[in-house]
């Protein structure tokens, strides 16, 4: 991955934003189905902007059929968008801040203005370290039962061989984020936890603790995005939804290779390209929402990102207390989004960064550059 | 504001129970075929788009991760679509909303199945053993069809030798059945009442892979472009109250969706030919009908009339179609690369003599999800 290539970065023709946002609260087990969680999303953000069903030009769905373990669980997952009459759809298997990504660019063709963007996990009816472990290649090292924790131990230790970070700075992550949740209503894990305390546990799977691991959690998450002027109309005036659009100023998305060995893990050169193709050097950054599944990861991707150092930064980083305080698994990335959305909405933040994940030990690698209106 | 994008690159793999390579050899298989057919190396790729059916099917989850070494994907963007039995169109698709939207110039779109990696009818099933598989959900529909119509039996026979002759001109099909006739396909078993054995896709190993580009890379490009002139997608519930599940009304509105936006006013005679997604044999003149490209109560008539022969007036599934060969994830990207080929001038021995507009199409779901999009010699064609 060559960061020094000289070339101008893609800024859309056409500018889009965020509008509204809506997510349920992380939960261990969410009581009702899949398209439940969504459709209560629907219902908010349609509740907030005033639209119509009909409004909402193009759909776009991402959600796991492994999670429900039943293949084409995602068709069901309509019931709870609404699809009659029918409508303009697709669906990634891959985390909703990709589904995001696709919606954004199909709305640079110009012939619609509004779509739905939309991600959904239940978690609790499987076992996500046996699931999770169906990720790897399936010649190589998914027989050796190689799971995601596994992997994020492996990456945790490369940190820590490296002299780039501490137990206790994995600790600081987690107790920072605990901290941070207990203002977000929607966190599933919220609590003043010290960094000695959180040392004093046992290990899980060494170097982690079970603390530097997410919790499981269900939950849905959805945005709705509009472009120019239909976005201004949607937001002006709103009293219960966002008062300004929440501008996306660049977003990118890169992946490595799929084998640990060949990657050097205490970096993440994709997240690096994806910064530098969304953005995010061009101006000050408020707040930054990163999807830290595993607390080492926080470390990774802060180098990536060029926000080195907590202490010499003004940068709020994962305020709402990000995954480690839940994780509704293929909406994780959007909510990320959603929270940086949702202060530059109110007005709390200008700029900010989200970022997603997917894959073992921070494979791929989603930046997305957020702004308001001065 | 959309740019223009066409197809530059074709490459398909021999479908068949393919225990020879891995799922990244079989994808790299069709990716390098593809990028040498647009004179390209991975190097020229600016993203690249996936599409497979249900993760289960090879029991590898969300397989964009370890297959991004094999697409060369390694620092570049890669996205993965599922939308069941459509995700071959629906990713055709997403590439090319991604040349249109300008931010990227060449996208390479690759769609596979792997079905001898595990138990597709399991899998069709929703991962339920004891399952009615697919045929079983679409069976009652096509009772309902030959009900409505008064199509008489043979016609889903006809269909069936049909495109296993087509078949015989592929040297990438599945089955190449040379003695293949209206007696066998009625002797076979029945699976699902009409469905004879004969009448259903096989099951299939194989990937398919297209480059997408701009119009400037099109230009330049070594093979005569397959401009793409329109392309649509309509999903609706998969089952309500007086749901009609054989003139199906997203089909329709698809369909009226691509046509309007291709310029199309009358699609038989302005539509040279087509590779429509079917998978059991009445689904031909069912879609016929289902996508406005004939009357109601017309399909089965041009089938038996010998219309979507090769050479007939409207050919269908000059490739073979779903019918000869059924990797699941890639099928519907290969009714829209064969589409492709047509109106390149590179189908082969199944070539349709002049083909300058062709349809690629495919389903899925309970006959809910659709994805469609029309290919053409000219950027700007004009229609009969």
């Amino acid at each position: 991955m060559n960061a020094s290539t000289a070339h101008k970065r893609y800024v859309p023709a056409r500018d889009v934003a965020i509008v509204a946002t809506a997510q349920t609260p992380c939960s261990r087990s969410y009581a009702d189905t899949e398209p439940s969680m969504i459709m209560r999303c629907v219902n908010s953000l349609l509740d907030d902007t005033g639209l119509q069903r009909s409004d909402l030009e193009f759909t776009i769905a991402g959600s796991c059929d492994y999670l429900s373990g039943m293949p084409f669980a995602f068709v069901s997952n309509i019931d709870g968008v609404g699809a009659w009459p029918p409508v303009y759809e697709s669906h990634v298997e891959m985390d909703a801040a990709w589904a995001l990504h696709e919606a954004w660019l199909r709305l640079q063709l110009g012939d619609i203005d509004v779509a739905i963007v939309i991600g959904s996990g239940k978690s609790s009816p499987g076992r996500p370290r046996e699931v999770y472990a169906l990720q790897t290649d399936p010649y190589t090292m998914a027989p050796l039962g190689l799971d995601t924790i596994s992997l994020a131990g492996i990456q945790g230790r490369a940190l820590l061989d490296a002299h780039v970070a501490t137990e206790a700075d994995f600790a600081e992550v987690v107790s920072r984020s605990r901290r941070s949740a207990l203002a977000n209503p929607n966190a599933q894990v919220a609590r003043d936890d010290t960094i000695d305390a959180l040392l004093a546990e046992p290990y899980f799977s060494a170097p982690l603790r079970r603390h530097d691991l997410p919790p499981i959690s269900d939950g849905a998450a959805a945005v709705i995005i509009a472009a120019g002027d239909r976005a201004r109309a949607i937001t002006d005036g709103s009293t219960v939804g966002f008062s300004r659009p929440v501008w996306i100023r660049g977003m990118d998305h890169r992946i490595e290779s799929h084998h640990p060995g060949l990657r050097d893990l205490t970096q993440s050169p994709s997240t690096e390209r994806a910064a530098i193709e969304a953005g995010v050097h061009e101006g000050g950054i408020d707040v930054a929402e990163l999807m830290v599944n595993y607390s080492p990861e926080e470390i990774v991707l802060r180098r990536a990102l060029g926000f080195p150092s907590l202490a010499t930064d003004d940068t709020d980083i994962n305020p709402s207390g990000g995954p480690l305080a839940g994780h509704p698994v293929m909406a994780t990335g959007l909510v990320r989004v959603i929270e940086v959305a949702n202060r530059i909405g109110a007005g709390t933040a200008h700029r900010g960064v989200a970022h997603a994940s997917s894959g073992p030990c921070l494979q791929q690698n989603l930046v997305c550059v957020l702004e308001g209106d001065r | 504001m959309a740019r223009p994008c066409a197809v530059v690159g074709i490459g398909q793999t021999k479908y068949a129970k393919r225990l020879d390579v891995s799922l990244d050899g079989l994808v790299r298989i069709a990716a390098l075929r593809a990028l040498e057919d647009a004179g390209m190396t991975f190097a020229d790729i600016d993203a690249i788009v996936i599409g497979k059916a249900p993760d289960a099917l090879e029991g590898v989850m969300m397989p964009e991760l370890s297959l991004a070494d094999a697409l060369g994907a390694v620092g570049k963007p890669i996205h993965r679509v599922h939308t069941a039995g459509s995700v071959g169109a629906s990713t055709a698709i997403t590439g090319v909303t991604l040349v249109e939207s300008g931010r990227y110039d060449r996208v390479l779109v690759v769609c596979y199945e792997k079905q001898s990696e595990g138990n597709a009818t399991w899998a069709l099933s929703g991962g339920r053993s004891g399952g009615q598989g697919a045929g079983g959900s679409f069976a009652p529909w096509i009772r309902s069809y030959i009900q409505r119509s008064g199509a008489p039996e043979h016609i889903g026979w006809k269909v069936a030798v049909k495109d296993r002759l087509n078949a015989l001109k592929n040297p990438y099909a599945h089955l190449h059945l040379p003695d293949i006739s209206i007696e066998k396909v009625r002797e076979s078993p029945m699976l699902w009442d009409p469905l004879h054995f004969l009448e259903s896709c096989p099951s299939s190993d194989g990937a398919a892979a297209i480059v997408l580009a701009c119009e400037d890379v099109a230009r330049k490009a070594p093979q005569p472009p397959a401009w793409v002139i329109a392309h649509a997608k309509r999903t609706e519930f998969s089952s309500f109250p007086g749901r009609d599940t054989v003139r199906i009304v997203a089909g329709i509105d698809c369909a009226e969706a691509l046509y309007r936006k291709a310029g199309i006013t009358n699609p038989i005679e302005q539509i040279d030919c087509a590779e429509l997604y079917v998978p059991f044999s009445w689904y031909e003149p069912m879609w016929l009908e289902g996508h406005l490209i004939c009357p109601e109560g017309d399909g089965w008539k041009l089938t038996d009339a010998g219309d979507t022969e090769i050479g007939g007036r409207f050919p269908v599934n000059m490739s073979g179609g779903v019918l000869s060969s059924n990797a699941i994830g890639a099928s519907g990207l290969i009714r829209c690369l064969e589409a492709a080929n047509q109106v390149r001038g590179t189908a082969g021995d199944y070539q349709v003599d002049g083909a300058r507009v062709a349809l690629g199409h495919a389903y899925g779901g309970a006959a809910q999800y659709f994805a469609m999009w029309i290919v053409a010699n000219e950027l700007n064609p004009t229609y009969k």
